[in-house]
């Protein structure tokens, strides 16, 4: 690739040659790609993008993975939707909202692994594998699929059906493990070490957190070429958020756009706010929690990504915000309300998040606003059960007008 | 009182490709400072100057993270199990 120049350790800068690394050998800091900015900035354009594929594949050029149609089920290029209800309800004059609940298998999940699998296939593997909150199985699943590789995913055994089953009806080896996400990724942690295969968010994990980049980029490219003044995402481990920031800055940097003066706020659930607090106590040291949250694919009490997020943060002049767990059932029906999208537990952890942020002053109501929608309703049905409620009745006329309350 | 270490990819090229180290030890830190005379370099890898955990290591005792532990100080016994493990990214 022309554009990928190396791994590089994000705390003591050791680099490594591309391959299936993520941890550098000397301190255990995360690696990440190198880019060569200058080589992308000579060739990338907003015409070229433009005339790129309607999917996350039109910012390759940004991507350390090469474009691969055995592997794409067209992740990415999701809506970027004008709120109107919800906007008015917070008081907001231009707030956009996000939609990434409608990718290939439901979530942003499909953008980080379509590139890892592209990654995996270059570098000759034959098995994906992930440990997953739910999404990310489900997002493996299916490209394994579609890729014809073999599938292990490994899941807490307390997940919600809908996941569950988002992720089965792909037939991949599923294994559910008795405990917390953090106790499926130890042990995924443990396995990666001794099996050839691609675990998305382990050995393969610098090039899969890139995916994320991607919603930054398209966020920048459906606003008409620029960045919003806030960006409000959920986050479990810290790396989504993180790179959204980051795809944001390389578009500033390439001169795709001017400057970038985004605020990134992350939004976390009461039951599981490691990041969130240590933002609040001033720390950059995040303390481990023992997720309890109604939010599961939020549910990540040992963010990896956690001291990024808030170095984001402030980089950003941002924030993070706390969700109630109540209000996260509250804020899936205020979107689905106002908006007509039915998100699950992190969006409502996201508006949640966003009407507290505008309750305190943080987003002026004519600051250009985004909030990412991460996941789709339908695989949390469990958490908003409580809606419904069918009117029952015989099948006549009078029946309805009986019952209903209303006259023709 | 002997106990087993798991030892991760990324620290097996000071352990010569060893996957488990027997020690005998008191405490964490003690476990630490035994496989450091076991191996050599490998104690500046899983403590900071400061000897404290780093950052980007996780440290279970029994698959518990010692963090919700007494850290360093924390007691073993005999049979116990200790796993190294990176941190790792959300899914």
């Amino acid at each position: 690739m022309v554009n990928v120049a190396a791994l590089r350790c994000k705390e003591c800068s050791r680099e490594y040659p591309i391959g299936a690394f993520n941890v550098c050998d000397f301190c255990f800091g995360p690696l990440e790609v190198v880019y060569d900015m200058d080589a992308i900035a000579d060739i990338a354009s907003r015409e070229r993008i433009m005339s790129g594929p309607n999917s996350l594949w039109r910012y390759a050029d940004f991507l350390p993975a090469e474009y691969n149609p055995l592997v794409d089920i067209n992740a990415g290029f999701t809506p970027l939707i004008r709120s109107r209800g919800l906007a008015e309800r917070l008081g907001l004059e231009e707030l956009w909202i996000k939609n990434d609940s409608v990718n290939p298998s439901y979530s942003f999940k499909d953008r980080v692994v379509a590139v890892a699998t592209a990654k995996a296939l270059e570098l000759g593997f034959e098995t994906l594998a992930c440990a997953s909150t739910g999404n990310l199985a489900c997002a493996v699943a299916a490209h394994a699929a579609r890729a014809g590789m073999n599938a292990y995913v490994f899941i807490p055994s307390d997940l919600e059906a809908g996941k569950v089953l988002g992720a089965a009806i792909y037939n991949p080896t599923m294994i559910a493990v008795n405990g917390s996400y953090d106790d499926v990724n130890r042990l995924c942690s443990e396995l990666a070490d001794q099996y050839h295969w691609a675990f998305v968010n382990i050995n393969v994990r610098p090039f899969y957190a890139d995916g994320s980049k991607t919603l930054g980029y398209e966020v920048a490219e459906q606003l008409g070429w620029r960045a919003p003044a806030h960006a409000i995402a959920p986050s479990a481990s810290g790396a989504m958020f993180t790179k959204i920031y980051q795809g944001l800055r390389e578009f500033e940097q390439t001169g795709i756009i001017d400057k970038v003066e985004t605020r990134m706020h992350c939004a976390q659930a009461r039951g599981c706010s490691p990041i969130a607090t240590a933002y609040k106590e001033g720390r950059f040291v995040i303390r481990p929690v023992k997720p309890a949250t109604i939010a599961k694919s939020l549910g990540i009490g040992n963010p990896a990504d956690g001291y990024y997020a808030l170095k984001t943060i402030e980089a950003s002049g941002g924030s993070a915000v706390i969700a109630e767990e109540h209000e996260v059932a509250e804020g899936i029906k205020l979107l689905a309300q106002t908006e007509g999208i039915f998100t699950e537990g992190a969006g409502g952890v996201a508006i949640a998040g966003l009407k507290r942020l505008v309750e305190r002053g943080e987003i002026q109501p004519d600051e250009p606003t985004v909030v990412y929608i991460t996941g789709n309703g339908l695989k949390t049905t469990e958490i908003v059960s409580d809606v419904v409620n069918p009117i029952l009745i015989e099948g006549t006329v009078s029946a309805f007008e009986q019952s209903v309350g209303v006259k023709a | 009182m002997s106990v087993t270490v798991r030892i991760p990819g990324p620290l097996r090229r000071i352990t010569d490709g060893v996957d488990k180290a027997d020690v005998t030890a008191d405490t964490l830190g003690g476990v630490i400072a035994e496989l450091e005379a076991q191996y050599p370099g490998i104690q500046e890898r899983i403590l900071d100057e400061n000897g404290a955990l780093r950052y980007f290591v996780n440290l279970y005792l029994n698959n518990e993270d010692v963090r919700f532990l007494e850290g360093l100080s924390t007691p073993v016994k005999a049979g116990d199990e200790i796993s190294i493990v990176p941190a790792v990214a959300g899914g």
